[in-house]
């Protein structure tokens, strides 16, 4: 079976007046027809560009190696319109602020029928309909004046429904959604992650939800990689994850976060110190310096990613269940 | 805790024709971190604007240590300022980039002690750097040498540096990663010791849930509900409470929230005319809420709520909705 998307040995770096600064340092995965996999790691892990390399989207100054395959076909150093053939259609992507991903002089209607006309080469009428109808099955109401609507006349809310709907357009094998979100009020944010739900069940296509936080990956995705100072440094299944953590970074990200349920603390526990500076060439582990199981070995040899393909981790001496 | 440091009464805002603060009362004490909760649109940013008349409110009064802050001459004001301090969301861009972070904490005390000389004036930067967990070392850089959660802690340490009575925090924590939101909420739990009053707007339920003493919850400008912290999470009355609880995402392993999420979105203003604001997302809405404004009363000792139905929604399993 050919994975939905495969990343190989992908190195991001930055070109900066002070220097090169490694965003992505050799990362590894895939993932399969229908999984979805939530990305969690703090800022400034290097979660977004990885995905920026894969629809082309990174900066000028960026410098790429590696491979990233989307299914079993490049996208890194291939011309635009190779790329277009896909991003925007079989690949998309959702970003954290649906204001600015949306186009603020023309209506939704237009939008979303644009993407039907350019991918499918469907008549504009017939695009038009084609998009209020994904409008209704993204439980936008009233889907009919929304095509009339600017993106400003919309809620943000409303707005990520739109970019959902518009994610949807051309049945994609993988949607990429970005702290689809980490904008939006928290019960806002409980009936995106519920329409997310439901339009995987309903489309089927595989689904990377990238997030800061834990609690929202944790209803969606079957499986969780973990990224620290742009590295993946632990690869496990939901549940295992959050029941055995095995990177002492996943369990110490675990233990700070605050809970609306069991006992309320004192002091919330914290993780001491700071993530190695961008651009810090590391021969050592880059979490041993904040590590409370850090030992000799972790300050001068770095550890590599290893396991099987759901049940991996990068550390010398990983916690045991 | 019988000094009241800040009494705000029937407070009214108004943006032109809407009404965005509708009549909010409570009194914060000192010692005591009351923390304001709601969606965005709720008003929480407003009602800490109109306490420092950074607005001007339509109505009510705002009396912080006996004097009213909205009535009273300009003087008066400056001078009761020094007493009230705020620090805002996005930290970085609160502090001036072309001034040292020493400069910028050193400022209120240049402004409010002017007899003070510079090298005094300089201890006492130092020493605020040292209580909010930086190195005093750190006084001659620029704000943008600074991670996010550091400038935060500059923030508070410039509203810090004259002993302000009252504390007003933005949703100082929203922007910080995990591992660094811990240590800020850390540094406010010293503050509260001290004996300061801290009015704490944020949207993160979890973070309040471990800093509060009591808890405001607004909705569309009102105060639909009050109570001591452990009340409110644990017995939460007003069915917007319960449906702010159960949207939180929750780990796997915690246990699954009990009361149903609320549907749709804030309501439009015309909504405010008469009868209860929520009324169209509530699932437990009665034909009363359409006609009558539901009171805010007291549904036990220190707990108030503006339902209907409150007598009914405080004990779960004699309710059918």
């Amino acid at each position: 079976m050919v994975p939905t998307l495969s990343v190989d040995r992908l190195r991001i770096s930055f070109s900066h007046r002070t220097g090169i600064i490694e965003a992505v340092d050799g990362v590894s995965f895939s993932i399969a027809p229908s999984e979805c996999v939530g990305l969690v790691g703090e800022s400034g892990s290097g979660k977004t560009q990885i995905f920026m390399a894969a629809m082309g989207l990174l900066d000028g100054n960026a410098q790429v190696s590696g491979s990233v395959r989307f299914e079993g076909n490049e996208l890194l150093r291939v011309d635009g319109p190779t790329l277009n053939r896909v991003r925007g259609s079989q690949l998309t992507m959702i970003f954290q602020d649906p204001m600015t991903s949306l186009t603020p002089h023309l209506t939704v209607g237009t939008q979303l029928a644009e993407v039907m006309v350019t991918h499918l080469g469907m008549p504009w009428k017939d695009a038009r309909s084609f998009a209020g109808r994904m409008l209704e099955r993204v439980h936008v109401p009233e889907p009919k004046r929304r095509l009339t609507q600017y993106p400003h006349e919309l809620s943000g809310g409303m707005r990520q429904r739109v970019m959902i709907a518009m994610s949807l357009l051309c049945e994609p094998s993988l949607v990429i959604a970005d702290e689809p979100t980490t904008a939006l009020d928290v019960t806002i944010q409980a009936q995106i992650i519920e329409l997310l739900r439901a339009v995987r069940g309903e489309f089927g296509m595989a689904l990377v939800l990238i997030s800061h936080d834990l609690a929202v990956v944790a209803g969606l995705a079957d499986r969780i990689l973990v990224m620290y100072a742009g590295s993946v440094v632990e690869n496990a299944i939901t549940g295992e994850l959050f029941k055995h953590p095995r990177h002492p970074y996943t369990a110490e990200l675990l233990k700070c976060m605050p809970s609306v349920t069991g006992p309320r603390l004192d002091r919330l526990p914290t993780l001491a110190g700071q993530p190695p500076r961008p651009g810090e060439v590391l021969e050592a582990c880059p979490f041993a310096p904040r590590c409370p199981r850090a030992a000799d070995r972790c300050r001068v040899e770095r550890p590599q990613l290893e396991g099987s393909s759901t049940s991996q981790v990068a550390c010398h001496f990983p916690l045991t269940a | 805790m019988n000094n009241i440091v800040l009494r705000v009464r029937d407070l009214r805002v108004d943006f032109g024709a809407h009404a965005v603060i509708r009549g909010v009362s409570f009194d914060l004490c000192s010692g005591e971190t009351l923390s304001l909760v709601g969606e965005s649109g709720s008003g929480k940013s407003t009602l800490a604007r109109a306490i420092l008349r950074l607005l001007q409110p339509a109505q009510g009064s705002a009396e912080f240590l006996g004097v009213d802050l909205l009535r009273c001459p300009p003087a008066v004001l400056r001078a009761q300022r020094r007493g009230l301090q705020i620090v805002f969301q996005d930290a970085l861009a609160s502090l001036d980039p072309r001034m040292t972070v020493g400069e910028s904490i050193g400022e209120p005390l240049r402004i409010f002690e002017p007899g003070l000389n510079a090298g005094a004036r300089q201890l006492k930067v130092r020493d605020m750097l040292e209580r909010v967990g930086l190195s005093p070392e750190m006084t001659g850089r620029y704000p943008h040498e600074f991670s996010g959660g550091q400038c935060q802690r500059i923030g508070i340490a410039r509203a810090m540096i004259l002993s302000p009575k009252l504390l007003i925090c933005d949703e100082i924590v929203s922007s910080l990663d995990v591992s660094v939101q811990g240590q800020i909420v850390n540094l406010l739990l010293d503050l509260q010791d001290a004996g300061m009053a801290v009015l704490f707007i944020s949207h993160n339920l979890a973070v309040v849930r471990h800093l509060s003493h009591r808890v405001l919850v607004m909705y569309l400008g009102k105060l639909v509900e009050i109570a001591p912290c452990d009340a409110l999470f644990e017995s939460p009355v007003h069915p917007y409470t319960r449906a702010l609880l159960a949207a939180v995402p929750r780990m796997p392993h915690a246990a699954a929230a009990a009361a149903p999420a609320a549907p749709g979105e804030l309501a439009a203003p015309d909504l405010m005319a008469s009868g209860c604001a929520f009324r169209d997302r509530c699932p437990y809405a009665l034909p009363v809420c359409e006609s009558s404004d539901p009171p805010l009363l007291e549904v036990a000792p220190g707990h108030w709520a503006a339902c209907h139905r409150s007598q009914e929604t405080l004990n779960p399993l004699s309710f059918v909705a």
